[in-house]
Protein backbone atom coordinates (compact mmCIF):
# COMPACT_ATOMS: atom_id res chain seq x y z
CA UNK A 1 0.00 0.00 0.00
CA UNK A 2 1.88 3.01 -1.30
CA UNK A 3 0.31 6.69 -0.24
CA UNK A 4 0.48 9.93 -1.05
CA UNK A 5 -0.11 12.66 1.70
CA UNK A 6 -0.90 15.94 0.39
CA UNK A 7 -0.78 18.67 2.93
CA UNK A 8 0.82 22.80 3.15
CA UNK A 9 0.90 21.68 6.73
CA UNK A 10 3.71 20.02 8.11
CA UNK A 11 2.00 19.70 11.32
CA UNK A 12 -0.88 17.69 10.04
CA UNK A 13 1.72 16.17 7.18
CA UNK A 14 3.21 14.65 10.87
CA UNK A 15 -0.28 13.97 12.67
CA UNK A 16 -1.48 11.96 10.07
CA UNK A 17 1.99 10.21 9.35
CA UNK A 18 1.75 9.21 13.24
CA UNK A 19 -1.88 8.01 12.40
CA UNK A 20 -1.50 5.86 9.29
CA UNK A 21 1.82 4.42 10.53
CA UNK A 22 -0.40 2.96 13.43
CA UNK A 23 -3.13 1.74 11.13
CA UNK A 24 -0.14 -0.43 9.44
CA UNK A 25 0.50 2.21 6.27
CA UNK A 26 3.99 2.59 6.41
CA UNK A 27 5.15 3.25 2.74
CA UNK A 28 3.95 7.31 2.54
CA UNK A 29 5.49 9.96 0.92
CA UNK A 30 4.59 13.80 1.09
CA UNK A 31 3.98 16.64 -0.91
CA UNK A 32 3.21 20.51 0.24
CA UNK A 33 0.93 21.39 -2.76
CA UNK A 34 -0.94 20.40 -5.70
CA UNK A 35 1.99 20.74 -8.15
CA UNK A 36 4.20 18.48 -5.87
CA UNK A 37 1.61 16.13 -5.73
CA UNK A 38 0.87 15.64 -8.95
CA UNK A 39 5.02 15.58 -10.05
CA UNK A 40 5.47 12.61 -7.53
CA UNK A 41 2.09 10.79 -9.35
CA UNK A 42 3.79 11.30 -12.36
CA UNK A 43 6.92 9.64 -11.28
CA UNK A 44 5.89 6.70 -9.55
CA UNK A 45 2.59 4.78 -9.18
CA UNK A 46 0.79 5.20 -5.61
CA UNK A 47 -2.43 3.27 -4.16
CA UNK A 48 -4.12 6.30 -2.45
CA UNK A 49 -3.57 10.09 -2.34
CA UNK A 50 -4.79 12.20 1.14
CA UNK A 51 -5.56 15.73 -0.16
CA UNK A 52 -6.21 18.41 1.29
CA UNK A 53 -8.15 21.21 -0.20
CA UNK A 54 -6.78 24.60 1.04
CA UNK A 55 -3.06 24.84 -0.08
CA UNK A 56 -0.60 26.91 -2.19
CA UNK A 57 -0.10 26.99 -5.65
CA UNK A 58 -2.24 24.55 -6.73
CA UNK A 59 -5.57 23.93 -4.24
CA UNK A 60 -6.78 20.08 -3.50
CA UNK A 61 -9.85 20.82 -5.53
CA UNK A 62 -7.82 21.57 -8.90
CA UNK A 63 -5.54 18.86 -7.88
CA UNK A 64 -8.06 16.03 -7.91
CA UNK A 65 -9.26 17.59 -11.48
CA UNK A 66 -6.11 17.47 -12.98
CA UNK A 67 -5.33 13.85 -11.41
CA UNK A 68 -8.90 12.85 -12.89
CA UNK A 69 -8.06 14.48 -16.33
CA UNK A 70 -4.37 12.88 -16.71
CA UNK A 71 -3.97 9.69 -18.55
CA UNK A 72 -1.70 7.17 -16.23
CA UNK A 73 -2.95 8.88 -13.14
CA UNK A 74 -6.44 9.50 -13.24
CA UNK A 75 -7.36 5.85 -11.76
CA UNK A 76 -5.70 6.48 -8.55
CA UNK A 77 -8.01 6.70 -5.34
CA UNK A 78 -8.47 9.82 -3.70
CA UNK A 79 -9.39 10.41 -0.37
CA UNK A 80 -10.04 14.33 0.34
CA UNK A 81 -9.11 15.45 4.07
CA UNK A 82 -9.63 19.17 4.62
CA UNK A 83 -11.50 21.79 7.20
CA UNK A 84 -13.83 22.87 4.22
CA UNK A 85 -16.72 21.33 6.56
CA UNK A 86 -19.86 22.27 3.76
CA UNK A 87 -22.19 20.18 2.72
CA UNK A 88 -21.76 22.00 -0.93
CA UNK A 89 -17.71 21.36 -0.29
CA UNK A 90 -17.99 17.69 0.26
CA UNK A 91 -20.82 17.20 -2.92
CA UNK A 92 -18.53 18.95 -5.18
CA UNK A 93 -15.31 16.74 -4.20
CA UNK A 94 -17.45 13.90 -4.72
CA UNK A 95 -18.42 15.38 -8.09
CA UNK A 96 -15.09 15.90 -9.23
CA UNK A 97 -14.04 12.20 -8.57
CA UNK A 98 -12.95 11.90 -4.61
CA UNK A 99 -13.36 8.63 -3.56
CA UNK A 100 -14.08 9.90 0.30
CA UNK A 101 -13.85 12.90 1.95
CA UNK A 102 -12.60 13.51 5.85
CA UNK A 103 -13.37 16.38 7.56
CA UNK A 104 -10.48 17.81 10.01
CA UNK A 105 -10.47 17.86 13.16
CA UNK A 106 -10.60 13.81 13.11
CA UNK A 107 -10.17 11.13 15.28
CA UNK A 108 -8.15 8.18 14.29
CA UNK A 109 -10.69 5.74 14.22
CA UNK A 110 -12.48 8.28 11.52
CA UNK A 111 -9.49 8.06 9.62
CA UNK A 112 -9.30 4.15 9.42
CA UNK A 113 -13.25 3.97 8.58
CA UNK A 114 -12.84 6.45 5.51
CA UNK A 115 -9.72 4.66 4.13
CA UNK A 116 -11.86 1.84 4.84
CA UNK A 117 -14.68 3.17 2.92
CA UNK A 118 -12.25 3.97 0.20
CA UNK A 119 -11.22 0.79 -0.10
CA UNK A 120 -7.89 0.72 0.92
CA UNK A 121 -8.18 -1.29 4.18
CA UNK B 1 -22.22 42.07 12.75
CA UNK B 2 -24.93 39.24 14.28
CA UNK B 3 -23.76 37.70 17.42
CA UNK B 4 -25.31 34.55 15.85
CA UNK B 5 -22.36 34.00 14.23
CA UNK B 6 -19.76 34.17 16.91
CA UNK B 7 -21.16 30.73 17.84
CA UNK B 8 -20.20 28.39 15.28
CA UNK B 9 -16.45 30.04 15.70
CA UNK B 10 -17.08 29.19 19.36
CA UNK B 11 -17.73 25.48 19.06
CA UNK B 12 -15.65 24.60 16.54
CA UNK B 13 -12.53 25.99 18.73
CA UNK B 14 -13.69 23.86 21.51
CA UNK B 15 -14.25 20.73 18.67
CA UNK B 16 -11.03 21.51 17.14
CA UNK B 17 -8.79 21.58 20.65
CA UNK B 18 -10.91 18.41 22.06
CA UNK B 19 -10.23 16.37 19.03
CA UNK B 20 -6.80 17.45 18.13
CA UNK B 21 -5.52 18.05 21.23
CA UNK B 22 -7.68 15.92 23.90
CA UNK B 23 -7.69 19.17 25.48
CA UNK B 24 -10.76 20.82 27.03
CA UNK B 25 -11.55 24.39 26.51
CA UNK B 26 -13.77 26.44 28.38
CA UNK B 27 -15.27 29.54 26.63
CA UNK B 28 -15.39 32.72 28.45
CA UNK B 29 -18.62 35.41 27.42
CA UNK B 30 -17.76 36.79 23.90
CA UNK B 31 -17.02 40.72 24.73
CA UNK B 32 -17.10 43.62 21.95
CA UNK B 33 -13.22 44.49 21.33
CA UNK B 34 -12.78 48.04 22.22
CA UNK B 35 -9.83 50.09 23.43
CA UNK B 36 -7.30 49.48 24.65
CA UNK B 37 -7.08 46.33 22.57
CA UNK B 38 -5.57 42.99 24.24
CA UNK B 39 -2.06 41.80 23.05
CA UNK B 40 -0.59 38.50 22.50
CA UNK B 41 2.57 36.66 21.06
CA UNK B 42 1.67 34.28 18.57
CA UNK B 43 -1.86 34.75 16.29
CA UNK B 44 -3.03 32.74 13.69
CA UNK B 45 -5.45 34.72 11.24
CA UNK B 46 -7.30 33.81 8.63
CA UNK B 47 -8.99 36.12 6.04
CA UNK B 48 -13.26 35.98 5.30
CA UNK B 49 -15.00 36.92 1.90
CA UNK B 50 -18.08 36.20 0.39
CA UNK B 51 -21.44 36.99 1.87
CA UNK B 52 -19.28 38.55 4.86
CA UNK B 53 -15.35 40.09 4.63
CA UNK B 54 -13.51 40.42 7.52
CA UNK B 55 -11.18 37.81 9.69
CA UNK B 56 -10.61 35.64 12.46
CA UNK B 57 -7.95 35.10 14.78
CA UNK B 58 -6.96 32.95 17.37
CA UNK B 59 -3.95 34.64 19.65
CA UNK B 60 -1.86 32.68 22.31
CA UNK B 61 0.33 34.11 24.71
CA UNK B 62 4.02 32.61 24.45
CA UNK B 63 4.31 29.76 26.58
CA UNK B 64 0.66 28.90 25.68
CA UNK B 65 1.41 28.95 22.30
CA UNK B 66 4.66 26.54 23.36
CA UNK B 67 2.35 24.44 25.14
CA UNK B 68 0.23 23.66 22.32
CA UNK B 69 1.98 22.79 19.70
CA UNK B 70 3.98 20.17 21.88
CA UNK B 71 0.57 18.85 22.50
CA UNK B 72 -0.19 18.85 19.42
CA UNK B 73 3.14 16.98 18.01
CA UNK B 74 3.75 15.01 20.85
CA UNK B 75 7.63 16.16 21.24
CA UNK B 76 8.44 19.46 23.28
CA UNK B 77 8.68 22.43 21.18
CA UNK B 78 11.00 25.60 23.34
CA UNK B 79 11.28 27.80 20.79
CA UNK B 80 8.72 30.02 18.57
CA UNK B 81 9.90 29.32 15.54
CA UNK B 82 8.59 27.46 12.39
CA UNK B 83 6.93 24.04 13.91
CA UNK B 84 4.67 26.52 15.73
CA UNK B 85 3.57 29.07 13.05
CA UNK B 86 2.36 25.58 10.67
CA UNK B 87 0.61 24.74 14.07
CA UNK B 88 -1.40 27.76 14.88
CA UNK B 89 -1.97 28.40 11.16
CA UNK B 90 -3.44 24.93 11.00
CA UNK B 91 -5.34 25.53 13.98
CA UNK B 92 -6.80 28.75 12.56
CA UNK B 93 -7.72 26.98 9.89
CA UNK B 94 -9.32 24.18 11.01
CA UNK B 95 -11.21 26.27 13.16
CA UNK B 96 -12.38 29.10 10.47
CA UNK B 97 -13.33 25.60 7.51
CA UNK B 98 -15.95 24.03 10.69
CA UNK B 99 -17.26 27.18 11.75
CA UNK B 100 -18.29 27.69 7.74
CA UNK B 101 -20.81 24.90 8.24
CA UNK B 102 -22.78 26.13 10.80
CA UNK B 103 -22.98 30.48 9.68
CA UNK B 104 -26.33 28.92 7.92
CA UNK B 105 -27.64 30.98 4.90
CA UNK B 106 -24.11 33.35 4.70
CA UNK B 107 -21.53 31.32 2.70
CA UNK B 108 -17.62 31.99 2.79
CA UNK B 109 -14.62 31.37 1.28
CA UNK B 110 -11.77 31.69 3.89
CA UNK B 111 -8.38 32.37 2.64
CA UNK B 112 -4.63 30.42 3.63
CA UNK B 113 -3.65 31.34 7.15
CA UNK B 114 -0.92 33.50 8.16
CA UNK B 115 0.76 33.65 11.91
CA UNK B 116 2.07 36.85 13.42
CA UNK B 117 5.14 36.51 16.02
CA UNK B 118 5.77 39.44 17.88
CA UNK B 119 5.90 40.01 21.56
CA UNK B 120 2.66 41.82 23.10
CA UNK B 121 0.79 42.43 19.56
CA UNK B 122 -2.41 43.87 18.52
CA UNK B 123 -4.77 42.97 15.92
CA UNK B 124 -6.23 45.77 14.77
CA UNK B 125 -9.59 45.69 12.40
CA UNK B 126 -10.51 47.60 9.69
CA UNK B 127 -12.60 50.89 10.66
CA UNK B 128 -16.19 50.08 11.24
CA UNK B 129 -15.87 46.36 11.18
CA UNK B 130 -16.96 45.21 14.81
CA UNK B 131 -15.20 42.56 16.34
CA UNK B 132 -15.74 40.47 19.04
CA UNK B 133 -13.31 38.28 21.65
CA UNK B 134 -13.81 35.19 22.77
CA UNK B 135 -11.32 34.20 26.23
CA UNK B 136 -10.74 30.47 26.51
CA UNK B 137 -9.35 28.68 29.16
CA UNK B 138 -7.72 25.36 29.52
CA UNK B 139 -5.06 23.39 31.56
CA UNK B 140 -2.95 24.95 29.23
CA UNK B 141 -3.58 28.19 29.93
CA UNK B 142 -5.34 31.23 28.07
CA UNK B 143 -5.94 31.51 24.49
CA UNK B 144 -8.37 33.86 22.75
CA UNK B 145 -10.42 34.16 19.06
CA UNK B 146 -11.19 37.22 17.51
CA UNK B 147 -13.76 36.88 15.48
CA UNK B 148 -14.68 40.21 12.96
CA UNK B 149 -16.99 40.12 10.38
CA UNK B 150 -18.40 42.54 8.18
CA UNK B 151 -21.94 41.67 6.88
CA UNK B 152 -24.42 44.05 4.31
Amino acid sequence: MKLLLVDDSSTMRRIQRNVLEKIGISDIEEASDGLEAIQKLREKPFDIVLLDWNMPNLDGLSTLKKIRATEGIKSVRVVMCTSESEKTKIIEAVKCGANNYIVKPFTPEVLKEKLHDAGVL
Amino acid sequence: MKVEYVNPFITATINTFQTMLNVRLTAEKPALKTLPFPTFDVSGIIGISGDALGSIALSFPRLVALRVVTKILGTTVKIIGPEVSDAVGELTNIVAGNAKKDLGDLHISISLPNVIIGKQHQISNPRGAQSFIVPFKCELGGLALDICLKTE
